[in-house]
């Protein structure tokens, strides 16, 4: 499989993508994405594609699914304008909030949106993984909303370190599931759910909270993420009279990035995804998939991942655990490889700065994962001054005062 | 006879002398890297082939066993490779055939022409790929089958009749009948209405068809035996090999009638 294409392949594949036929019918994003699951599973996956074909775009569906958006959710999400970040960068600097849709993240939008549809495809209960935590809440206050039973499997590491969702997804509901095993993060997290899942194929809604996986997940994902771009688009239009010259957003499995992205792709706007950078550029050193990883085949998806020569996948470090992932989303791999999307990566003591400088320029507190995109946003608006920017606000940042308490402050002193 | 008809004539000359083939699997490398072709040569002394488990990083339909062994083979550097070479230096010793099961990011990390290549020489008749369903396997399929080897289907009691017969025809070596919806390891014990899915597997198959997952004992070698050629038992065997015990005296058990 080829993942590099002369430039006029790329144009085709790409204007493919801005008409809207990609996933293609074998769920390939190009080269990348596919079906890569257990035998025992194909079934499952089958009936998922089925379902999805019948519910999503059907009026009813999306009749409850939008009304579930603007009464539940609290949709449309703000966009804000940020004078002080605009004055100290140098820039035009429009912020969407996803921090202030319910429960605290982006990850809602497509937790209600699955949760709909495992009601709709008769599902007894539903399993979800988490890395930060904010995906198992998105999926126990889906869950409970609509009532359906939830298990959230979460890495011990991140448990640790994300303690403050741990105890808000047990009291919306639902089950915590440690696991010790592999790298006790979100990927061991999403292993456990799969082989939780081919236990009771029939029965359980995997509910999986990244636009990464087999088909049709990241297909799925993309389309409940999509109200991020789809929005953000009209608001610049109203508020600040124009589309931005450039939008940022973080990627882990690139879930808020590609519903940011994806409405945004036929536009003159140029488009950077920032990873986890971690403490350097070493392997283990970071979550920075698309910068220093190669093609191979990851729970489920022939995407870029972080492997070593003999295809064995590697551990990564981010001080945020929802970017410390060793895959990434296929169609984010796709639009590398197209050259739409640019995708660079900031350090930890890089985002933590920015979100420092968030809280006491803008008074938001945003959370760390998020906070990767505002250190690449000021880099590249010192480049480039005078610049209209939007950055995705894809989650706050209240579940990391673990972490944050245990360092010091580094502007406000 | 090229390596995947070698297989399968492996596993009906067992179902000829009356008896279950018996397919184990060890995990290579594990417990330690350095007994590795003793343990092989042991387990093949009794096995009818013998499934060797290439150790991966996110073995994702495998249960805490097989986990672990793969973990830690992982930790004591077992690479393909080395694996590979391993194989080249008792070439011919082993008479057993040997089928790889390896998830499938290794295999593509290796690339599948120099896999099939060293395969042929190292003596595997077959590969198990737990994560490839039959509608991604073109490109290893054509690779492997070039050089006589077969990609084994595996099949599960989800497997709808219509592709379960598409599975079957699909499948060199032999069928891989998943006895349980569930990961490897299990010790529920076999499911009651097994007679019935093994009956239809090996009506749709042309080729022999071998039970696995949760089999660890004479009772449920002899169960399946009534229903299909052959019962891979691993996860049981893994066990005992943690425990420094000797296989042969439990490979022989389960097959003594």
């Amino acid at each position: 499989m080829s993942t590099s294409f002369a430039a006029d392949e790329a144009k085709l594949l790409l204007d493919a993508a801005i008409r809207g036929e990609m996933p293609d019918t074998r769920g390939r994003f190009g080269p990348f994405g596919g079906r890569y699951v257990p035998e025992t599973l194909v079934p499952a996956f089958d009936r998922l594609e089925a379902g999805i074909e019948e519910h999503l775009h059907d009026p009813a569906f999306q009749a409850e699914f939008q009304r579930e958006l603007r009464e539940w959710v609290g949709r449309p999400t703000a966009l804000s304008f940020a004078p002080q970040l605009s004055k100290a960068w140098g820039a035009e600097v429009w912020i969407k909030r996803e921090d202030l849709a319910h429960t605290g993240a982006h990850k809602i939008n497509n937790a209600i949106g699955q949760a709909l549809l495992a009601k709709r495809l008769g599902a007894k209960r539903v399993i979800a993984e988490t890395g930060a935590g904010q995906h198992g809440v998105a999926s126990a206050a889906a869950c409970a909303r609509v009532g359906l039973s939830c298990s959230v499997y979460m890495g011990a590491v991140d448990m640790q370190r994300q303690a403050p969702n741990v105890d808000r997804i047990r009291r919306l509901g639902a089950e915590v599931v440690a696991v010790e095993t592999g790298d006790k993060t979100l990927r061991a997290a999403i292993d456990e759910a799969m082989r939780e899942w081919v236990t009771d194929p029939d029965g359980i809604y995997y509910l999986l909270g990244s636009a990464v996986g087999a088909h049709p997940y990241p297909y799925l994902v993309r389309e409940l993420q999509s109200v991020i771009g789809q929005e953000s688009r009209q608001q610049m239009l109203d508020q600040a009279g124009a589309l931005p010259d450039v939008a940022f957003a973080c990627v882990g499995g690139g879930s808020n990035a590609i519903g940011l992205f994806y409405p945004l792709l036929g536009d003159d706007i140029e488009l950077i995804g920032v990873e986890a950078g971690g403490t350097g550029d070493g392997l283990g050193e970071n979550a920075a998939t698309l910068a220093t990883g190669t093609p191979g085949v990851l729970q489920g998806s022939y995407t870029i991942i972080l492997q070593d020569d003999d295809g064995q996948v590697q551990e990564t470090h981010s001080i945020s655990a929802g970017l410390d992932y060793s895959g990434v989303g296929p169609e984010h791999a796709f639009l590398q490889a197209t050259g739409r999307v640019k995708y660079i990566s900031a350090r930890d003591d890089e985002a933590l700065e920015a979100l420092e400088e968030l809280c006491a320029t803008e008074g938001i507190l945003t959370a760390l994962e998020t906070a990767h995109a505002y250190a690449a946003a000021r880099d590249y608006a010192k480049q480039n001054p005078g610049t209209r920017i939007l950055i995705s606000n894809s989650g706050r940042g209240d579940k990391d005062m673990p972490t944050l308490t245990r360092l010091p402050a580094r502007i406000r002193s | 006879m090229n390596p995947h008809e070698r297989l399968s004539a492996a596993i009906s000359a067992a179902k000829d002398s009356g008896r279950p083939a018996l397919v184990p699997f060890i995990t290579a490398g594990y417990p330690e890297p350095k007994d590795f072709i003793a343990t092989l040569k042991d387990v093949a002394s009794v096995g009818d082939a013998v499934e060797l488990g290439i150790p991966f990083s996110d073995p994702m339909a495998d249960g805490m066993t097989i986990q672990r062994s793969s973990f830690v083979a992982l930790q004591k550097g077992v690479s393909l490779k080395w694996i590979f070479e391993q194989l080249d230096s008792v070439q011919g010793e082993i008479d057993a055939p040997l089928v790889m099961m390896s998830y499938l990011n290794p295999l593509l990390a290796f690339g599948y022409d120099a896999l099939a290549e060293r395969a042929v020489a190292a003596g595997v008749c077959g590969f198990i790929v737990p994560d490839l369903p039959f509608e991604e396997s073109d490109e290893i399929r054509q690779a492997l089958e070039a050089k006589g080897l077969g990609l084994i289907q595996l099949v599960t009691p989800a497997t709808p009749d219509a592709r379960l017969k598409r599975l079957c025809e699909a499948s060199r070596g032999f069928v891989y009948a998943v006895t349980i919806t569930g990961i490897t390891g299990g010790d529920a014990g076999l499911p009651a209405d097994l007679t019935e899915y093994l009956d239809k597997v090996a009506s749709f198959s042309p080729i022999p068809v071998c039970s696995g997952f949760g089999i660890r004992s004479p009772e449920d070698v002899a169960a399946v035996g009534k229903h299909a050629a052959g019962a891979i038992v691993g996860s049981a065997l893994v066990e005992l090999l943690e425990r420094s015990e000797d296989p042969k005296p439990f490979l022989n058990s389960l097959i003594a009638f």
